[in-house]
C-alpha cells in the first residue's frame, strides 16, 4: 500500500483539514478574536464545498470519479460527492442558525466544542457514505455516533439535554451492538466484509435474513424507522434546538444514502428480503410518524414526528433504485427536507430563544407580531406538506414517480398509503399555518428581534423552499450525477 | 447573429415586477412610476434594436430565418416530449415585440397622469410590468407549451388589473368574468394541445410547422366523431384563441373588462392581450391552412363576430364600451383575414396572413390612442356616458384632434394607416369570394358609422352641464396621444410586405383599385351618414330609434348574450351539473374525509402509550419489532 492513496480522499482530507484549522483557531486565539469563530466555521466549510463542488472541473484533484482506494474499501463517486455537497450546504446552514445560540453565555466556552464536534460527525458521514466494506462504514457510523451523544448533552446544565443524551448513548450503543452481531454473521455467511465479495456469495438463508434485518434495524435507529424510532421524540425534545435540526436532516440524510448503498450493492442479491422488510417498516414509518404527529403540542416533539414521518418518504427512493430514478430522487429529497426542516427548526429556536415558548398553542396570532418568521414558517410547512409550487412538491413528486416508474402492484399500493398519509399530514402542518396567521391571541409573542445570522437563515431556507422545485437545473445535477 | 441580449427583454419586466410589487410600498409614487417607465423605456430600445437587427438581417434564399436565441430543456417527460422555455425570433414574433412595448411604454408615461394620486398606484405599476413580461413571454415563445405557461399569466394579469379597484363591486365581478371566461375557452386550448402533442409528440413550433406536413402524418387515420383528430385539436386551440380574443360567443368578458382603469383597456383589452388569439393562430398558421375546415371556422366566427360587435356599437352609449365593441370587431376583421388565406404565398391566397398582421400593427396604435384620449375625456368630465359629454372639441383641443386622427384610420380614410390595412383585408376576402368581400365592406361600413357617432357625440353636439369647466390633460397624458397619432398617421406607408408575410418572402403591396375605391366610399357614405346625424343637436336619432324600436333595445342589450349566459350557467349548469357535484363533495368526498380524521385520531389515542418515555419500553418494542420482522422474513423466503 502506498501512502499516495490517501491523497484519493479529497472530500475527507479538505473536511480534516477545516476541522484541524478550527480547532487551532479555537485552541490558541484570545477570547476576543474567538467571537468571530462562528463566522470562520461557515467560511471554511464554505470554501471546501466549493472544493468539492469545482474542485473536479477546475482540476485540484482528490476528487476523481470513481475513486477506488485500499483494495476497494473506499470509493468516490460522482453520487457520493453530489450527496457531500448536500451534507455540506446543510451543515452550512445549521452553523448559521447555531451562530446566535453559542453567543450565550453558557455556550461561549463550549462552542469551539461544538463546531469541531459536529464537524467530526460530519466526517465519519463521509466514510460511512463511501464505505464499500463494512469495517470502514462501521467506523465512520460510530464517528458519526458518539460526538452526537456530546452535542445532545452540550447543555449539560440542563435536565433535559441530559436526559435525552443518556437515552441517546443508550440506544445508539444497542442498536450498534445488534448491527454489528448482524455484520458478524454476515462475515460468517460469505467470509468477506466487502460489499462486492458480500453480493457475489450472499445467498439467502435463515442466518443471512436475520442478519440483513438487524443492519436494517441499526441504521433504522439511524433514521428513525418506525419500530425502532422511538427515542427520536425524547431526544429531539431535550437536545438544543440547533443540535436537533442537524440529528433531524444531516445525520438522516447521510444515513439515508449509506443505507441505500450497502443494500443496493452489497446485498443487491438478498434484494427480496429487505425490499419486503423495508416495504413493511416505509409503510408502518410513514403511518405511525403522521399518527404521532397530529397529537404533539411541543413544536420539537411535533418536528420530531414530523421527521419519523418524512424518513419514510426518503426510503422510498431506496424501493426503486432499480429504475435509475431512485438514488436522485432519494438525494432531491433529502436537500429539499434539509431547507424545509432547517427553516421550521431556525423559526422555532428563534422563537424559543427570544421568548421560552415551544408549545404551538403560543404560536397564536404571530403573524400579527412577527410576519416574516410566520410566512417562513408557513413556507416550511408548506414544503414539508407538499404543496405546489414549494420545493416539498417536487421533491415529493420525483419520489413518487420513481417509485410508480417500478411498476409493480405492491409499489402502487405504497405509493397510495404515502399519498394518503399525505393528506393525515396536511392536517397537522396546517395547524400551525392555522396558529399563526387565524387564531386571534391578546397576549401573542412579542416582536422579535432577530440577528444576521438567523435573518440569514430564514431568509435562504425559504428562498431556498421557492426555488428549488422551480429551477430544474438543481433536479438534473443530481440526476446527470447519478447516472 | 447574436440574440443573447434579447434575455433582457423577459429579464427586465420579471425584475421590475419583484422590485415594485416588494418594495413599491416603501417607494414614493413619483418614484414608483418613473422606476416602472425607465423600465419599460429599455426594454422598448432592447426591442427597437432586435427588430432593427433581425430586419436588418439578409434573407436566406428569399426567405427570413427564424432565430432561436434561447432554448432551455425545463422539463422532460419522455425523450421526444420536453417542455421548454427559450425566446423565438421571427418577423411575427420581433413585430409584436415592437408593438407590446411602444403600446405599454405609452400606457406606463400616461399612467403617470391618469393614475396619479390614486391607492395603489404602485401595485398598478408592478401589475403592469408583470403584463407586460406575461405578454412578452407569450410572443416570444418557442414551444406551444411554453405559450400556454404564459397565455394564463397574461390572463392573471389581466384579472388584477381589471380588479385593480377592489372595492367597487362592479369591477370585481368584471375580473372574475375575465378570468372565468378566458379560463372556459382555455380548458379547450389546454385540450388541444395535449391532443396535439400525443399525436406529434412535439411542443415546438418548428418541428409543428415545418414543411411537409410532419402534423398531418403523425395525426392521419385517427378520427373522432367523423372528423379527424387533427381538426379537432386545431379547432380546441383556436377557442382558446377566440376566448382570449373575445370572438363570438365567448366575447361577454371584454366589455365589462372596461370596469378596468382605461389606460389598462388601452394596453391589455385593446393593443395586446386581446390579439393574442389571432398572434395565435398565425403562429400556427402552417398547421391551419392543412385544416381547411377548421380555417372555414375560424373565417365563421370572425365575420359574425365583426357584424354583431359593430352593431352593437352603433347605440353604446358608454364610450368605453363603444370602444370594446368596436375592439371585438376590429379583431374579427383580422381572424377574417387568416380564415380567408389558401395558401402560404401571398400573392396567391395567401395576402390574408399579411393583412391580419399589419391591421394588428396598425390597429394597436390607432385604438390604443382611443382609449388613451377617451381616457383624458374621462379624466376631464369624469364620467363614462355620452350624455354627459358634448362639445368638449374647445376645452381639449389636443385629444379632440388626436382622437380624430384616430377615427379617420379606423374608418379606413387615406391616408391614415386603418385604410392601408384594412384595404389588404377587404382585398385578401374578395379573393376568397364574392360573399366574404361584401360582408366585410358593409361592416367597415358600419365601422365609420359608430366611430363618428362616438366622436360627434363627445366633441360636438349638445353640450352637457359640467361642474367645473373641463380642462386639458397634463403633458404625461397628451404626450402619448401625440406620439400615437404621429404614428398612426405615418404607420401606413411602413411597407409592411417587407418585414412580415406568411412565407417570409418579400411582397410588395399594391393597393387594389376597386376595392380600395369601393370602401373608401361607403366608408364616407357612413361618416356623411353620422354627421347628418349627431353633428348638431337635432330629433333625428330619436326618431330612427322611434321607428326601429325592437332593433335598437336589441342591440343595446347586446342581443340578450348575457343573459343567455346567465341562463346557461345558472339555470342548467348550476342546477343540473353543479349542485350533485356539491352534494357527492360535502357527503361522499367529505364523509370520507371526516372518517379518515376519526379513525386516525382514535388509533393515535389508541397508540400512544406506546410512547411512554421508559428506555426498557423502547428496547423492548425495538427487539420485539426487529424479531418479528425477521421471523416474517424467513417464514416467507426460506422453504
Amino acid at each position: 500500500m502506498s501512502y499516495s492513496e490517501f491523497l484519493g480522499m479529497g472530500a475527507e482530507l479538505s473536511l480534516m483539514a477545516v476541522i484541524i484549522l478550527l480547532f487551532i483557531y479555537d485552541t490558541f486565539t484570545s477570547s476576543k478574536v474567538g467571537k468571530y469563530l462562528p463566522i470562520t466555521a461557515i467560511l471554511l466549510l464554505g470554501i471546501q464545498t466549493l472544493y468539492l463542488a469545482f474542485g473536479n472541473s477546475l482540476g485540484l484533484g482528490g476528487l476523481n470519479d470513481d475513486t477506488s482506494l485500499f483494495g476497494g474499501m473506499y470509493v468516490s463517486t460522482n453520487i457520493s460527492n453530489v450527496a457531500k455537497i448536500i451534507l455540506n450546504i446543510g451543515t452550512i446552514l445549521v452553523f448559521t442558525q447555531a451562530a446566535s445560540w453559542v453567543k450565550e453565555d453558557d455556550m461561549k466556552i463550549r462552542r469551539g466544542e461544538y463546531y469541531v464536534l459536529t464537524l467530526i460527525t460530519l466526517l465519519g458521514m463521509y466514510f460511512m457514505m463511501s464505505a464499500q466494506n463494512f469495517l470502514l462504514f462501521f467506523i465512520g457510523l460510530e464517528t458519526a455516533s458518539l460526538p452526537m451523544t456530546a452535542l445532545v448533552a452540550i447543555e449539560k446544565y440542563k435536565e433535559n439535554s441530559y436526559e435525552a443524551a443518556a437515552k441517546y448513548l443508550f440506544f445508539a450503543v444497542f442498536s450498534s451492538a445488534l448491527m454489528l452481531l448482524g455484520l458478524s454473521y454476515i462475515y460468517g455467511a460469505t467470509g468477506t466484509l466487502y460489499y462486492t465479495g458480500i453480493a457475489s456469495e450472499l445467498t439467502v438463508t435463515p442466518l443471512t435474513i436475520v442478519a440483513i434485518v438487524l443492519f436494517l434495524a441499526g441504521m433504522g435507529f439511524k433514521l428513525s424507522l418506525v419500530p425502532f424510532h422511538l427515542w427520536t421524540a425524547d431526544v429531539y425534545q431535550g437536545a438544543p434546538t440547533v443540535v436537533t435540526s442537524y440529528l433531524s436532516v444531516i445525520s438522516k440524510g447521510a444515513a439515508a444514502y449509506a443505507l441505500m448503498v450497502a443494500l443496493t450493492t452489497a446485498f443487491g442479491s438478498g434484494s427480496e428480503v429487505w425490499f419486503n422488510v423495508l416495504y413493511i417498516v416505509i409503510a408502518l414509518t410513514i403511518t405511525i410518524g403522521n399518527l404521532f404527529a397530529i397529537r404533539q403540542q411541543n413544536i420539537k416533539r411535533f418536528l420530531a414526528f414530523s421527521s419519523v414521518s418524512q424518513a419514510g418518504y426518503i426510503m422510498l427512493g431506496v424501493m426503486s433504485y432499480e429504475n435509475g430514478f431512485g438514488d436522485a430522487s432519494l438525494l432531491y429529497y433529502v436537500l429539499v427536507y434539509i431547507f424545509s426542516n432547517i427553516a421550521a427548526f431556525a423559526v422555532a429556536g428563534a422563537i424559543e430563544r427570544a421568548s421560552g415558548k415551544l408549545n404551538i398553542n403560543d404560536y397564536d396570532g404571530l403573524y400579527k407580531t412577527n410576519p416574516k418568521l410566520s410566512v417562513a414558517m408557513m413556507l416550511a410547512m408548506f414544503s414539508l406538506a407538499g404543496i405546489p409550487p414549494f420545493a416539498g412538491f417536487f421533491s415529493k413528486f420525483f419520489i413518487f414517480y420513481s417509485a410508480i416508474e417500478t411498476g409493480t402492484i405492491p409499489m402502487y399500493v405504497l405509493v397510495f398509503i404515502a399519498l394518503l398519509n399525505t393528506i393525515i399530514s396536511l392536517y397537522y402542518y396546517l395547524l400551525v399555518v392555522k396558529a399563526m396567521f387565524l387564531k386571534d391571541n391578546e397576549t401573542p409573542i412579542a416582536t422579535i428581534k432577530s440577528d444576521g445570522y438567523t435573518k440569514a437563515v430564514v431568509f435562504v431556507t425559504a428562498l431556498g423552499i421557492i426555488l428549488l422545485g422551480l429551477v430544474s437545473c438543481v433536479y438534473d445535477y443530481i440526476y446527470n450525477a447519478a447516472i | 447573429m447574436d440574440y443573447s441580449y434579447s434575455i433582457l427583454i423577459l429579464a427586465l419586466p420579471l425584475f421590475m415586477f419583484l422590485t415594485l410589487a416588494l418594495g413599491g410600498n416603501k417607494m414614493s409614487q413619483k418614484f414608483a412610476g418613473i422606476l416602472g417607465t425607465a423600465g419599460l423605456l429599455t426594454i422598448a430600445v432592447l426591442s427597437y434594436m432586435v427588430a432593427f437587427q433581425y430586419f436588418g438581417m439578409d434573407r436566406v434564399d428569399g426567405v427570413r430565418d427564424a432565430e432561436i436565441a434561447y432554448n432551455f430543456e425545463w422539463l422532460s417527460f419522455t425523450d421526444k416530449l420536453t417542455i421548454n422555455l427559450g425566446i423565438l425570433l421571427d418577423p411575427i414574433s420581433v413585430m409584436m415585440l415592437v408593438v407590446i412595448t411602444t403600446v405599454s411604454l405609452m400606457v406606463h408615461i400616461y399612467s403617470m397622469g391618469y393614475m396619479h394620486g390614486e391607492r395603489g398606484f404602485q401595485r398598478y405599476y408592478a401589475f403592469l410590468s408583470l403584463f407586460t413580461f406575461s405578454m412578452l413571454g407569450l410572443v416570444v415563445a418557442t414551444n406551444i407549451f411554453q405559450m400556454y405557461i404564459f397565455w394564463e399569466l397574461v390572463g392573471v394579469s389581466s384579472y388584477l388589473l381589471i380588479g385593480f379597484y377592489y372595492t367597487k363591486p362592479s369591477a370585481v365581478s368584471a375580473s372574475k368574468k375575465a378570468f372565468i371566461v378566458t379560463r372556459f375557452a382555455d380548458l379547450g386550448f389546454l385540450i388541444g394541445i395535449l391532443l396535439l402533442s400525443f399525436y406529434t409528440e412535439t411542443f415546438s413550433f418548428d418541428q409543428l410547422t415545418a414543411e411537409g406536413g410532419f402534423f398531418l402524418t403523425s395525426t392521419s387515420g385517427a378520427t373522432f366523431l367523423g372528423c379527424s383528430v387533427a381538426s379537432w385539436a386545431m379547432a380546441l386551440i383556436f377557442m382558446g384563441g377566440a376566448g382570449k380574443s373575445a370572438m363570438f360567443p365567448l366575447h361577454i368578458w371584454l366589455p365589462d373588462a372596461m370596469e378596468g382603469p382605461t389606460p389598462v383597456s388601452a394596453l391589455i383589452h385593446a393593443a395586446t392581450m386581446v390579439v393574442a388569439g389571432v398572434y395565435l393562430v398565425a403562429r400556427l398558421f402552417p398547421v391551419y391552412l392543412s385544416v381547411p375546415e377548421v380555417l372555414d371556422l375560424i373565417t365563421w366566427v370572425g365575420a359574425i363576430t365583426a357584424l354583431y360587435a359593430a352593431i352593437v356599437a352603433c347605440v353604446q352609449s358608454d364610450i368605453k364600451r363603444v370602444l370594446a365593441f368596436s375592439t371585438i370587431s376590429q379583431i374579427a376583421f383580422m381572424i377574417v383575414a387568416l380564415g380567408v388565406c389558401t395558401s402560404m404565398v401571398p400573392s396567391e391566397g395567401g395576402l390574408g396572413y399579411m393583412a391580419s398582421m399589419f391591421h394588428l400593427f396598425t390597429h394597436a396604435m390607432f385604438k390604443a390612442l382611443l382609449f388613451l384620449g377617451a381616457g383624458a375625456v374621462i379624466h376631464a368630465v369624469h364620467s363614462n356616458e355620452m350624455s354627459h359629454m358634448g362639445g368638449l372639441r374647445k376645452y381639449l383641443p389636443i385629444t379632440h384632434i388626436t382622437f380624430l386622427i384616430a377615427c379617420l384610420a379606423i374608418a379606413g380614410i387615406p391616408p391614415f394607416s386603418g385604410f392601408f390595412s384594412k384595404d389588404e383585408i377587404l382585398a385578401a376576402a374578395f379573393n376568397k369570394s364574392m360573399f366574404w368581400g361584401v360582408w366585410m365592406t358593409v361592416v367597415a361600413a358600419i365601422t365609420a358609422f359608430y366611430m363618428f357617432r362616438l366622436y360627434f357625440g363627445i366633441f360636438w353636439g349638445k353640450e352637457a352641464k359640467h361642474e367645473h369647466t373641463p380642462h386639458e390633460s397634463p403633458a404625461t397624458m397628451t404626450i402619448p396621444l401625440i406620439i400615437l397619432a404621429i404614428v398612426t398617421c405615418v404607420a401606413g406607408f411602413i411597407p409592411f410586405g417587407e418585414f412580415v408575410t406568411s412565407n417570409g418572402e418579400a411582397y410588395h403591396i399594391h393597393l387594389d383599385m376597386t376595392v380600395a375605391v369601393t370602401s373608401v366610399v361607403c366608408a364616407v357614405v357612413a361618416i356623411a351618414l353620422a354627421t347628418w346625424l349627431f353633428a348638431k343637436p337635432n330629433p333625428k336619432p330619436e326618431k330612427m330609434q322611434a321607428a326601429l324600436p325592437n332593433l335598437h333595445k336589441w342591440a343595446y342589450n347586446r342581443f340578450y348574450m348575457d343573459n343567455v349566459y346567465q341562463f346557461i350557467t345558472h339555470k342548467i349548469i348550476f342546477a343540473c351539473i353543479s349542485k350533485p357535484i356539491a352534494w357527492f363533495d360535502r357527503h361522499i368526498i367529505d364523509g370520507t374525509m371526516d372518517m379518515f380524521a376519526t379513525v386516525t385520531n382514535s388509533v393515535a389515542e389508541k397508540i400512544k402509550g406506546f410512547q411512554s418515555g421508559k428506555l426498557q419500553m423502547y428496547v423492548w418494542i425495538y427487539i420485539v419489532g426487529a424479531m418479528i420482522l425477521a421471523v416474517a422474513a424467513i417464514y416467507t423466503f426460506v422453504k
